[in-house]
């Protein structure tokens, strides 16, 4: 690991809990809600919903996006019943959209569903890469927030676009740390430090996570929170990967506060010198 | 009551109502309302929205609003997702 991770800016001077609990006395708040979860998840490619369904039991997620699609008739067993009995706030997010005419529409319509204005915005530029579109996105965040949405973009892992959108009124930043579903990790550590340095917005790694260290080394560099699909969904057991998600966003917000050591070029002895 | 009062509302006698349903053409009867399309596509009763011709048609209205030729109607639900 090469980035330099800052100061612990943010973290509390007060004694964190010797158990090292994460939750009750930490919450995630986001526009005002207060998660005990800093893992939010995301159900696409789930192979099916008893697996789903473990998945959010181990995942211990408070926090779950969903896509709108056209209903299938011949589906069977709705994400809306599995989800309906747990203790899981839905995010509906504007997956699939390439305009912010297209997401404004989404965005709409699953506020209508679901009786939420929470949108997970996302404005992509094109099927190959799924990167963000930054001036669809603009467009669309600010008129969602017009609207009287509560906003949380997926953006580029860029803290000029982050400040942008801060201005525009978001309620969160959630900048990518490699493309959907590449599981190649945070290929910008030091952009994700900047987006964290500079905003008050909580800052949510979305995108990219392979696997629990990138999970924690988000949070080490003091991301508010990880949000992950692929890496537990497609994994050979999604629901030891949802485990090891979870521990591994808790390792690493217990680290951040804690405080690591400055990284040295040299040796610094642990033992006292000898005589 | 006057003649014309008793006309059906909306079923003009012979009309054929051919509307987009989430995509595809269908055929309907005339008189065909939103909740009506909504119930045939799905039993789900939250989790639900519909864009008629790209506008929000809100749950309240599903009932009485009635499909006219050419409509595009689309039901949406939550799924999968990242």
């Amino acid at each position: 690991m090469t980035a330099q991770l800052g100061a612990q800016s943010g973290s509390t001077s007060t004694a964190p809990s010797p158990t090292g609990a994460q939750g009750r006395d930490d919450p995630l708040v986001l526009a005002g809600t207060s998660f005990d979860s800093r893992l939010i998840m995301g159900t696409g490619g789930i192979p099916s919903m008893q697996v789903l369904s473990e998945v959010l039991d181990i995942s211990e997620t408070e926090l779950v996006t969903v896509a709108m699609r056209r209903v299938d008739p011949t589906s069977r067993g709705s994400l809306v019943d599995v989800l309906g009995d747990r203790p899981i706030r839905l995010l509906p997010n504007t997956a699939g959209c390439f305009t912010a005419v297209d997401a404004l529409k989404t965005a709409r319509l699953a506020r209508e569903a679901l009786e939420t204005d929470w949108v997970k915005l996302e404005v992509i530029a094109d099927e190959h890469t799924l990167l963000p579109d930054p001036v669809e996105l603009l467009e669309a965040a600010e008129q969602l927030v017009d609207d009287g949405f509560v906003v949380l973009p997926y953006t580029n892992d860029d803290p000029v676009l982050a400040r942008r959108l801060e201005q525009l009124g978001c309620s969160a930043i959630m900048p990518l740390g490699a493309p959907i579903g590449s599981g190649l990790g945070i290929r910008n550590p030091h952009n994700i430090e900047l987006i964290v340095e500079q905003t008050e917005l909580p800052v949510i790694l979305d995108a990219g996570i392979g696997t629990a260290s990138e999970a924690a080394l988000a949070m080490e560099l003091g991301c508010a929170a990880v949000m992950t699909a692929t890496a537990v969904t497609r994994a050979q057991e999604p629901a030891r990967m949802a485990a090891a998600m979870r521990d591994g966003v808790r390792a690493g917000r217990a680290a951040r506060r804690a405080g690591r050591i400055p990284v040295r070029r040299y040796a610094r002895a642990s033992s006292p010198p000898v005589d | 009551m006057t003649e014309h009062s008793e006309l059906p509302e909306a079923r003009p006698s012979g009309t054929v109502l051919e509307v987009a349903v989430n995509g595809e053409t269908r055929t309907l009867p005339p008189g065909t309302t939103v909740a009506t399309v909504v119930g045939e596509l799905t039993t789900a009763t939250s989790g639900v929205a519909v864009s008629l011709n790209d506008e929000v048609v809100p749950r309240t209205e599903w009932p009485r609003r009635v499909l006219r030729p050419g409509d595009r109607i689309d039901v949406l639900t939550a799924v999968q997702g990242g």
